[in-house]
C-alpha cells in the first residue's frame, strides 16, 4: 500500500485515495471529429515508467490533485495541484 | 523414550511430554517439537500422498519450504485448518493432525493407481485429454479429477475465531532472526530507532539453533542467541515478533506480517485473537531471510526418508531426533558433510557419501575420511528402492567421458541430499527489486532495490558465518565478530543429476508438491514452451502453495539445459505474496458478519419494523420491501399496496434517495454543463426530471432536481448512486470547470423523505401542511414549496413516481418519524396504506418510469430509454453530448425500451430473460434483447414487462418470443406505458 502525499493533508495510506487515471487530458470541445473525441474517451497510454495521474483524497479532504508516479517501483516523484504545471522531474524523486 | 530420540541435546524440553494424534493414533512428543520432529522421533516418515500420483511422501525439509508434509490440524468441528506444513506445526497436548489426499488410508491409497497410469497423465494432460465432449468437462472430468488430485479439504463451519489487525510504524524492520538479522538488530538497538524484528519460527535464532560446533565472541551459538535476544527484549524500542511471517512486501515499505498468537497453545485463551495481521510501515527494511537448501533431482527422490541434509541436521541438533539408522548422503557441496558427521556422531550409521563433484575436498571432506566414511566422487544416484519408506539407493559414477555407470546398491533408511543453497529472494522480488544472476554462486541475488531496503546474509549469497554476522551488523553500523566455525566453500548442482542416456520411466521430481518431474519440463520444452512463464503454466511447476521454494531453480536449470540457453535468458517467474499460505481470517480481521459493511437505516425504520415490514438491502440501506397484513405473502401484500395507492392513498419512505445541494452564483451553469436538461429555464419553486450521462453518452443517474432559490438547487439521485454522483460532480467542479463558483454538499441524511401518493394524497396533507396552498392551480405537478407540518419546517415537492397525484414531504431527519406518524394518523380517514419498494417498483413500471441500473446497464442512451425529450437541445455542451452525436449512438437498430405484454399466458416474465424474433430457432439463437423489469400488475390484472429490444420502437404490435426451460412464451411489443396512457391522473 502506497503512502501518498496529499497536498492538503500530508501523507496518508493509499486506501484513503482513488486514482483517476492519466492527468493533463483536456476535454475537447464538441466541435471535434469523432476520431478525436473517441481518442479522448477511450485511449490512454500505459507507460512503464513515470506516469502523470490524477488522484483524489476521497476519504479525506475530497480534493483532486496530480501525482507523478513510477508504475514499476511505485515511487511518487512529485505531487502537485490540479492547477499547477508539470513539475521538473529530472532531479528525480524530490517531492515524495 | 523412542529409539529415534537422542539422550541429550537439542532445544526440546525433555521434562515435558506432549501427547497428540496423527490419523487417530496417539504419539508422544516433547515440548518444543514440531509435528514433523515429533513424528520422526516416533519413526513415522510417511505423512501424506502426493497431489497427482498419490505417491507416498514424507518430510523433505525442516522449515516453511516443506513441499510434502502437508497435514490438517483439527481442534474442533469449526477449527479445522488444512494444508499446514508439519514442519511448522508446534505440537501441544491434544493436538489432532490428519494426513490428506488419501483414501481409504494413508498406507493404502486407491489413488496410487494414478502413479501406475502416469504415462497417461503427462504435463498439460488436462488441456488435451479432456477436450471432448465439451459438456463432459464440468459434469464428469472435472469433478473426478478434482477429487483425485488435490490437497486438503476446507472446514465446513464458519470460522469461530477472532483475528486482530494493527498498524505499526518503525524506523527499522528486520525480517528473519538468523545470525544476520540478530547482528543487525543488536546494532539497530544501539540507535534511537524503533525496531520491529520478526521471524516465522517459534524460536528466534534461525540456522544458529541447529548449530552444534560454532562459537561467536566466545559463546556457543545457542548462548550467543540467548544473550542477544535478552538484550533486545530489554530494549523498549525493540519489538520482537516470533511466530510471525512477513508474507507480503507492499509499495512504500509497507510489510504485511502474520502473527500466529494462539496456534501453539493447548488451551485457547478467552478473548484472545487467533492471529494478528500487522501492517508495518518501515523506514528501512532489512531482509535477513536466509537461504533454502536445494534438493537434488534424481529418480525416486521423493520417497519417505529422502530428506535435505540440513533438515536432518536440524532434526538432530535442534530437536534431538535421529531421522534414520543407516544413512547415505548425496551432495554437491562441503557443508552437507557436516550433517553426515553430526548424524554419525549421534549413532546413525553413515553408509556412504556420494559427492557429485569430481574432486571434492576441504576440511569436512577430510573429517569424513577420518571418520571412515566411504566417499564416491563424481557420483550420482540412479534410483531408490522402497515403498512407504526408502530401503536402498543405487549409486552411479560418471567416468572421464561423461558416461554414467552403475556402481553399487546400498541399503539405507535415510537418504540425505544437498544441491547447494538458493537465497530466499521472495520478499525482495515482491518489492519489485531487480534480481541479478550470479554465475559463481549459480544464484539469483538481490540487485537494485526499489525501496529503502537492504538484503543481508545468506539471502544475498553471503554464507560464511563471520561474514553473515558482519554483513548484518554493517546494515546499521560495522562490527567485528570473533567466530569459530568450519569454513566451507559454497557450491551446488542445478537441474537433474547425471544419469544414463537410456534411463526412462522412473520419476525424478522437481516440484514435489505439484508432482512435476524432469520429463514434464522436458515435454514442455518439446511442445514449444520456451519462456519459464509458459513452462510454469504448462507443467504447473512452482505453482503449488509452496511457490516452488525448493523447485524453481532446478526447473529453470532443466529448461535451460534442454533449450541450450543460459538461465538468465529463460528468466525467473515472479514471486507473489503470500510467502507462505495465510489465513483469510487474518485478512478479514473484524470485517465480517455484522461488521462487514455499515448498515444505514432511515428515521422511519423503527416505525416500519414495528409495523412488521419485510426489509431488503438497497446499497447499504435497509428499505421496507412490503408491509404484510395478517398472513399475506409478498404477492398479496404488494397487490393490496398497489391498489391502495391507485384508488386511495399510500405512504412510502423515500428517505434513502441521494440528495445533493448545489449552491452558488454558477449553480445553474454547473447543472447545465452536467445534466442533459436545460436548467436556466427552471423557475424557482419548480422541479424537473434530470438525466446525468457519462461523457461516453450513457445514462449514469437520474433524479428530480428542484430550484429552491436562484442560486440553489436540491438535486436528488438514485439511492445507490448518491456517492458516485457527488464524486463525479466534484471531479468536474475541481478539475474541469474551475471557473465556476459553486459548492456541493451531500444532504442525503439531512432530509427524511415521505412520499404521499394517490388520489387522496392532497386531502391527507391539506389539513396538516401550513403555509402552502396545495390546490392544483397553486401547486401544480413538479412544483416545490416551503411550509410546515406541526411546526416542523418542510420542503414540499409535488412529484410522483407512481403516476398518481402525489407529494414528497422533505423534513429534517430528526423529525422524520414524528412527521411520518402525523401524516399516517391524518391519513386514516382516507385509507392511507404504507407501501414498500416492491409496490413502488410495480407502480413505476405501470407508468414506464425507468430505474437506472435495472432498465439501464451502462450502455443505454437517453434516446434508447425513450427520454430524448429531456435533453436541452439548444445547449452548446453537456457531459455526454458529443458522444450522442456519434453515428453508432443514433443507429435505429439500437436496443430501445419498450413494453411487453403476455400473449396466451398469465405468468410474469423472468427479468433478464432473452428475447428472440421467431419460434423454434436453432441454438445458438439470435437474441434481440432482454427483459429488464417484470411484475404482475394488480390494477391491470395481468403481467407487465419492460424490455430493451433492438429497434424496439419500430416493432410496436409485433409478436416476439422468450425461450424458457418450460417452452417459449409469446409476447407482444407495446409502448412502455401500461396505465393511464394520457397521463391525466398525475395532474389531478
Amino acid at each position: 500500500m502506497m503512502l501518498i502525499q496529499c497536498p492538503w493533508c500530508g501523507k496518508r495510506d493509499e486506501n484513503e485515495f482513488v486514482c483517476g487515471g492519466t492527468t493533463h487530458i483536456a476535454r475537447p470541445p464538441s466541435a471535434v471529429t469523432d476520431a478525436v473525441w473517441g481518442a479522448y474517451l477511450f485511449f490512454r497510454e500505459n507507460p512503464k515508467g513515470v506516469h502523470l495521474e490524477r488522484w483524489r483524497h476521497t476519504w479525506g479532504c475530497g480534493q483532486w490533485f496530480n501525482a507523478a508516479r513510477h508504475t514499476v517501483t511505485h515511487e511518487i516523484l512529485a505531487v502537485y495541484r490540479m492547477s499547477d504545471p508539470v513539475p521538473d522531474l529530472s532531479a528525480g524523486g524530490a517531492a515524495s | 523414550m523412542s529409539a529415534f530420540r537422542t539422550q541429550t541435546g537439542g532445544r526440546i524440553d525433555r521434562t515435558r511430554k506432549v501427547h497428540f494424534t496423527f490419523d487417530g493414533k496417539t504419539y508422544e512428543g516433547l515440548q518444543g517439537d514440531t509435528l514433523a520432529s515429533a513424528l520422526l522421533a516416533n519413526g513415522v516418515h510417511l505423512l501424506g500422498r502426493s497431489f497427482k500420483y498419490h505417491r507416498p511422501r514424507g518430510i523433505l525439509a525442516a522449515g516453511s519450504e516443506e513441499p510434502n508434509a502437508l497435514v490438517a490440524v483439527r481442534r474442533d468441528e469449526a477449527r479445522y485448518t488444512p494444508n499446514l506444513r508439519a514442519t511448522q506445526v508446534e505440537i501441544y497436548d491434544g493436538l489432532q493432525a490428519q494426513s490428506q489426499n488419501r483414501w481409504p488410508s494413508l498406507r493404502w491409497d486407491v489413488g496410487r493407481i494414478n502413479d501406475l497410469l502416469s504415462r497417461f497423465f503427462p504435463a498439460g494432460f488436462y488441456y488435451k485429454t479432456f477436450m471432448w465432449p465439451k459438456s463432459a468437462w464440468k459434469s464428469l472430468y472435472e469433478p473426478v479429477i478434482r477429487r483425485a488430485a488435490g490437497i486438503g479439504k476446507s472446514p465446513t463451519l464458519p470460522d469461530p475465531d477472532r483475528y486482530a489487525q494493527r498498524y505499526a510504524h518503525c524506523e527499522v524492520l528486520i525480517v528473519g532472526a538468523g545470525p544476520a538479522g540478530i547482528a543487525a538488530a543488536l546494532q539497530a538497538a544501539k540507535t534511537d530507532a524503533r525496531v520491529i524484528f520478526c521471524d516465522e519460527q517459534s524460536e528466534m535464532g534461525g540456522s544458529l539453533l541447529s548449530e552444534s560446533a560454532v562459537s561467536i565472541d566466545g559463546l556457543s551459538a545457542a548462548d550467543w542467541v540467548a544473550q542477544s535476544l535478552v538484550a533486545l527484549a530489554r530494549n523498549p524500542r525493540v519489538t520482537l515478533l516470533p511466530r510471525t511471517t512477513a508474507f507480503g512486501y507492499f509499495p512504500h515499505n509497507l510489510i504485511g506480517l502474520n502473527e500466529r498468537v494462539t496456534e501453539h497453545l493447548a488451551q485457547l485463551p478467552e478473548h484472545c485473537a487467533r492471529e494478528r495481521l500487522w501492517q508495518v510501515r518501515a523506514g528501512t527494511v532489512l531482509l535477513a531471510t536466509g537461504a533454502i537448501e536445494r534438493p537434488l533431482v534424481f529418480a525416486g527422490n521423493d520417497r519417505p526418508g529422502v530428506m535435505l541434509a540440513a533438515a536432518a541436521r536440524t532434526y538432530l541438533n535442534r530437536y534431538g531426533v535421529r531421522t534414520g539408522s543407516r544413512a547415505v548422503l548425496v551432495t554437491a557441496n562441503d557443508a552437507a558433510y557436516q550433517a553426515a558427521l553430526d548424524l554419525g556422531a549421534a549413532g546413525v550409521s553413515i553408509a556412504a557419501i556420494v559427492d557429485v563433484r569430481k574432486n571434492p575436498g576441504g576440511e569436512l571432506h577430510a573429517a569424513a575420511h577420518r571418520a571412515g566414511i566411504e566417499i564416491f566422487a563424481a557420483g550420482t544416484v540412479l534410483g531408490t528402492r522402497g515403498s512407504l519408506r526408502i530401503s536402498g539407493v543405487q549409486i552411479g559414477q560418471v567416468d572421464g567421458s561423461g558416461a554414467v555407470h552403475f556402481k553399487r546398491s546400498i541399503a539405507c533408511d535415510l537418504l540425505l541430499m544437498s544441491g547447494g543453497h538458493t537465497p530466499s529472494v521472495h520478499l525482495f522480488s515482491q518489492s519489485r527489486g531487480t534480481l541479478s544472476w550470479n554465475e559463481a554462486l549459480e544464484s539469483f541475488l538481490p540487485g537494485t532495490p526499489a525501496e529503502n531496503q537492504r538484503s543481508i546474509g545468506a539471502c544475498r549469497g553471503v554464507y560464511a558465518l563471520s561474514a553473515v554476522l558482519e554483513d548484518g551488523a554493517a546494515a546499521i553500523a560495522p562490527q567485528r565478530f570473533t567466530v569459530t566455525a568450519t569454513v566451507t566453500s559454497p557450491s551446488g548442482w542445478l537441474g537433474a543429476l547425471p544419469r544414463p542416456v537410456d534411463s526412462h520411466g522412473a520419476k525424478a521430481f522437481v516440484d514435489w508438491q505439484h508432482d512435476v518431474t524432469v520429463k514434464d519440463i522436458q515435454l514442455a520444452t518439446r511442445e514449444g514452451f520456451h519462456s519459464i512463464e509458459h513452462i510454469k503454466r504448462f507443467t504447473t511447476t512452482g505453482m503449488a502453495t509452496d511457490q516452488g521454494k525448493t523447485s524453481n531453480l532446478n526447473a529453470l536449470a532443466i529448461a535451460s539445459d534442454r533449450l541450450q540457453k543460459p538461465i538468465p535468458e529463460i528468466g525467473l517467474t515472479t514471486f507473489r505474496m503470500p510467502f507462505t499460505p495465510t489465513t483469510f481470517g487474518s485478512f478479514a480481521g473484524l470485517s465480517r458478519g455484522d461488521l462487514f459493511d455499515p448498515v444505514r437505516r432511515t428515521p422511519v425504520h423503527p416505525w416500519a419494523a414495528q409495523r412488521g415490514a419485510v426489509f431488503e438491502d438497497v446499497s447499504l440501506w435497509k428499505r421496507a420491501r412490503y408491509f404484510p397484513v395478517g398472513d399475506e405473502d409478498m404477492h398479496a401484500a404488494v397487490n393490496r399496496e398497489c391498489v391502495a395507492v391507485r384508488s386511495g392513498c399510500g405512504i412510502f419512505d423515500a428517505s434513502t434517495l441521494g440528495k445533493i445541494e448545489i449552491v452558488g452564483p454558477d449553480a445553474a451553469t454547473f447543472l447545465n454543463r452536467l445534466y442533459v436538461n436545460n436548467w436556466s429555464t427552471l423557475a424557482v419553486g419548480r422541479s424537473r426530471y434530470g438525466i446525468l450521462l457519462r461523457d461516453d453518452g450513457f445514462i449514469y443517474d437520474d433524479g428530480v432536481i428542484a430550484r429552491t432559490a436562484t442560486d440553489r438547487f436540491h438535486v436528488t439521485t438514485t439511492t445507490g448512486g448518491a456517492a458516485r454522483v457527488l464524486g463525479m460532480m466534484e471531479d468536474y467542479r475541481q478539475t474541469e470547470w474551475t471557473d465556476l463558483k459553486v459548492w456541493l454538499t451531500s444532504t442525503t441524511e439531512q432530509w427524511s423523505v415521505i412520499a404521499v401518493q394517490g388520489p387522496n394524497s392532497r386531502r391527507v396533507l391539506e389539513g396538516l401542511v401550513t403555509g402552502v396552498d396545495l390546490s392544483a392551480a397553486a401547486m401544480p405537478h413538479m412544483s416545490v414549496a416551503r411550509g410546515a407540518i406541526g411546526g416542523v419546517p418542510v420542503l414540499l415537492f409535488r412529484v410522483s413516481f407512481t403516476g398518481e397525484l402525489g407529494f414528497e414531504v422533505n423534513v429534517p431527519s430528526t423529525h422524520g418519524q414524528a412527521v411520518w406518524e402525523q401524516i399516517f394518523a391524518a391519513g386514516q380517514a382516507h385509507g392511507i396504506t404504507p407501501y414498500g419498494t416492491e409496490a413502488m417498483h410495480v407502480l413505476r413500471a405501470e407508468k414506464g418510469y425507468i430505474i437506472v441500473g435495472q432498465d439501464t446497464d451502462g450502455t443505454v442512451t437517453p434516446d434508447d430509454a425513450g427520454l430524448s425529450w429531456a435533453i436541452g437541445k439548444a445547449k452548446p455542451d453537456f457531459v455526454g453530448k458529443r458522444s450522442l452525436q456519434r453515428p453508432s449512438m443514433q443507429a435505429p437498430e439500437r436496443k430501445q425500451l419498450v413494453g411487453l405484454i403476455n400473449v396466451g399466458s398469465n405468468v410474469p416474465l423472468n427479468e433478464g430473460a432473452q428475447v428472440v424474433e421467431t419460434r423454434a430457432q436453432a441454438v445458438p439463437m439470435t437474441m434481440i434483447g432482454h427483459v429488464t423489469s417484470s411484475y404482475y400488475s394488480a390494477v391491470l390484472g395481468k403481467p407487465i414487462a419492460l424490455a430493451l429490444i433492438a429497434g424496439g420502437r419500430a416493432r410496436m404490435g409485433q409478436r416476439l418470443y422468450i425461450p424458457m426451460p418450460g417452452g417459449e412464451l409469446e409476447v407482444q411489443v407495446t409502448a412502455p406505458v401500461f396505465y393511464d396512457l394520457e397521463g391525466a391522473r398525475i395532474h389531478a
